[in-house]
């Protein structure tokens, strides 16, 4: 992966190339080794192009290959490894490079801009609504349902932010406390400025073998062993926000695969999406690894810490690594990986890991993508 | 069950196919769609459909992350639903990997556009190019076509008149078929005295936008056969993109859909195209693109393409009928709803005439390099 960062020099094609070269040397592989290229890459109207994924296939190792782009708004990320996935499992392929872009910051003056136009035009779009508020929206309902204080909720903020110190990546580690979350500036109530993940460029990719090639080329692979997405209806307004039940559905479908019935006994750790604090809770709760109100008491005992029963974000989260698009959901698959192999150095999580999660979340808090990985 | 056989398109749907639809929003349109599919094979989305896969861009729809618009209307709320931003024909590859990796059994696959909500079509065309070494030269791409056809005919030696041939037949080709917008009656010479673009593109050979939505409903060997008496099989399939960068293409042939080809005949077993198929239903948005296309697919030798048509062997009474639905020039420019709507007309072809197998292969338009093949078989 790239770094992440507010503003990086490269063009979206020059990072999709780093990545995308990264992970083959790391597998010690060719662009000509490749079978087929997947790209995921978020809205069109952040770097104004139309058709991005034709734009991106060069940088993204696509040059006459078999290349797709695939499109599910913020689960995108997690949702790249899976498309990979079925190309492998098919047998229409045998490697498959799935690479992850965003680049926020061509669009001026902030790409908060480029979510007016996710809003259904006649009923939202002229309330000049963001994507900020409805996420207020969806926090103040969680901590309502749940009796869960802003306190219980920056204590995420506070760890991953600490994770992220060891990420090489990182474009935001800090040291702060549950203070510093309470008084940062208010966004939208009660969304405050380190409740919240910053915008971000990078790239992350990630190289997809079937079984045979895989022991060829590794001795230690990491399997992808299930797989699930879902999608709510459009009509948000019409759901209970405190709970994700599309992403419920996500994670049985992956869990069934990999013949989990205990999730919170079988997964060990997870990198769950938290473009926001009270996301990581949420999504905890979804994926079913904790109760429903039950992921702040998690937290607060310690339980998500890397050195936890359960970590949660040991590489540090989109709070804390950063939050382009789609490079953050393959970045948290990269992370997965990094673990399970004992790779991931000051971030390795203390316990010893088997099985991992990874799961990213988006369009209008409808989205769920999860991937369950193991040694 | 042998390979061929793996994946079965069972039913299609439509809704649109006008050059205007105010009666219809995108999401009444492709619930109309969807019904017809549904209901030819009497299936239920909410229960029965194991994924659902939108094909459609963001700028052309005037929404950022369209996919948030989708999964009611077809049924596909709280299930399993993706984009795929690429020509609908490529949703119906993924579908097929999904089925043939065991994660579905039945996949619904949509594509819609509505051209006629778009004012800035231009604008947008242009966007698709690189912002600093095309888009200032280019235009909204019109330029870019004209460049190619002028480079193909140049080494192929390929007149206009072939050219224009393409547009005769195709617009002829539609008079029949319901779905046409843009059928015509018209003599070459009347093909040929349309106005000029840009040198040597002339009006006359552009595609036309319209507004339509397909669905397409796919499914496994075992589905198929509970739901339905006549599948039609998926028998090869494939998809190949050239480059982004338009200097670095080669204008005299369509690498592209050379490249798809391969991958799907090899799959499909097919050693000879130009004998496998009993019609094709390929690009030609742009009608010079109908004789590439023709020669990129193994159909015709290399710079053979022109002669055959002037010949009338591509006519739908000739020997090698190449879009007798009437392709895009008469059905219309459909963005990535073009390769779901070939694909409708083949898989009635196929189920209304004594016919085996047929071709279908989308483009996605300038400036685009990437296309998708499919070979159905009965």
């Amino acid at each position: 992966m790239t770094l992440f960062r507010h503003r990086m020099l490269e063009t979206g094609k020059e990072m999709a190339f780093e990545a995308a070269r990264m992970a083959l040397d790391s597998a010690g592989l060719e662009r000509k080794d490749v079978d087929a290229v997947v790209l995921g890459s978020a809205p069109d109207a952040f770097d104004g192009f139309h058709m991005k994924g034709e734009q991106l296939l060069d940088g993204a190792g696509g040059f006459r290959k078999p290349y797709t782009r695939v499109f599910v708004g913020g689960g995108t990320g997690v949702f790249v490894p899976i498309a990979a996935w079925w190309h492998v499992a098919s047998g229409l392929a045998d490697i498959v490079l799935a690479v992850g872009e965003e680049k926020m910051s061509p669009l001026q003056p902030h790409p908060q801009y480029a979510f007016w136009t996710i809003f259904d035009q006649f009923l939202e779009r002229p309330l000049g609504v963001t994507l900020l508020w409805i996420f207020a929206l969806e926090m103040r309902r969680y901590m309502h349902v749940y009796n869960v204080s802003e306190e219980d909720i920056a204590l995420v903020a506070v760890k991953n932010k600490a994770n992220a110190l060891d990420h090489p990546a990182a474009q935001l580690p800090a040291r702060i406390t549950v203070e510093d979350v309470l008084k940062s500036e208010p966004i939208c109530a009660p969304v405050k400025r380190l409740d919240v993940s910053p915008t971000s460029d990078g790239a992350a990719a990630v190289v997809l073998a079937s079984e045979e090639l895989a022991r060829k080329l590794t001795d230690t692979p990491v399997w992808i062993t299930g797989v699930g997405w879902n999608v709510d209806t459009t009509y948000w307004t019409n759901r209970d926000l405190c709970y994700p039940e599309y992403l419920e559905k996500a994670a049985r479908m992956a869990y069934k695969m990999a013949h989990i019935t205990n999730p919170r006994k079988e997964i060990d750790f997870a990198e769950v999406y938290d473009p926001f604090d009270y996301k990581e809770l949420h999504h905890m709760e979804g994926l079913l690894l904790a109760g429903k109100g039950e992921a702040p008491k998690l937290t607060r005992e310690g339980v998500t810490q890397r050195d936890g029963d359960l970590p949660i974000n040991p590489s540090g989260g989109l709070l804390g690594v950063g939050n382009p698009i789609a490079a953050a959901g393959v970045m948290k698959v990269a992370e997965v990986f990094w673990q399970l192999r004992g790779e991931a150095g000051k971030r390795q999580v203390k316990k010893p890991v088997n099985r991992g999660l990874a799961q990213a979340w988006g369009d209008l808090m409808q989205v769920g993508t999860v991937v369950i990985m193991e040694r | 069950m042998t390979l061929s056989k793996q994946v079965a398109l069972v039913s299609m749907g439509y809704s649109g196919f006008s050059t205007v639809t105010p009666q219809l929003s995108f999401k009444e349109m492709m619930f109309e769609a969807a019904n017809m599919a549904y209901a030819q094979v009497g299936i239920d989305p909410r229960a029965e459909v194991d994924s659902f896969i939108c094909c459609e861009e963001d700028l052309l729809e005037g929404i950022s992350i369209t996919d948030e618009y989708m999964p009611d209307q077809l049924g596909g709320a709280q299930r399993a639903l993706c984009t795929i931003s690429q020509d609908g024909l490529n949703g119906v590859v993924q579908g097929y990997m999904q089925i043939t990796s065991g994660i579905a059994d039945l996949v619904v696959v949509e594509s819609h556009v509505k051209f006629s909500n778009v004012l800035s079509k231009r604008d947008v065309h242009s966007l698709a190019m690189d912002p600093y070494l095309e888009r200032p030269f280019l235009d909204d791409g019109i330029p870019l076509a004209a460049l190619e056809m002028r480079r193909y005919m140049h080494e192929n030696g390929v007149s206009e008149e072939s050219v224009a041939e393409v547009v005769v037949k195709n617009k002829r080709n539609g008079l029949k078929n319901p779905r046409s917008s843009y059928s015509a009656r018209l003599t070459l010479d009347e093909v040929m005295r349309s106005e000029e673009l840009w040198s040597p593109l002339r009006r006359s050979y552009v595609a036309q936008p319209a507004d339509a939505c397909v669905v397409a409903v796919l499914a496994s060997y075992a589905k198929a056969r509970s739901i339905t008496d006549y599948p039609i099989w998926i028998e090869g399939v494939g998809w190949f993109s050239e480059s982004s960068w338009i200097g670095l293409r080669d204008f005299s042939r369509a690498l592209y859909a050379e490249g798809a080809s391969k991958m799907a005949y090899k799959m499909a077993k097919i050693d000879n195209p130009s004998k496998a198929f009993d019609f094709v239903e390929i690009d030609d948005s742009i009608a010079f693109k109908e004789l590439q296309h023709l020669e990129a697919l193994g159909i015709y030798p290399q710079g053979k393409a022109a002669e055959a048509t002037l010949k009338g062997e591509t006519k739908e009474d000739g020997s090698m009928p190449v879009n007798p639905s009437g392709g895009s020039l008469s059905l219309g420019n459909l963005a990535e709803t073009t390769g779901l709507a070939r694909l409708l007309e083949a898989f009635e072809t196929l189920k209304k005439k004594d016919y085996s197998k047929a071709l279908v292969q989308s483009w996605r338009g300038i400036p685009t390099s990437t296309a998708t093949v499919v070979v159905l078989g009965v």
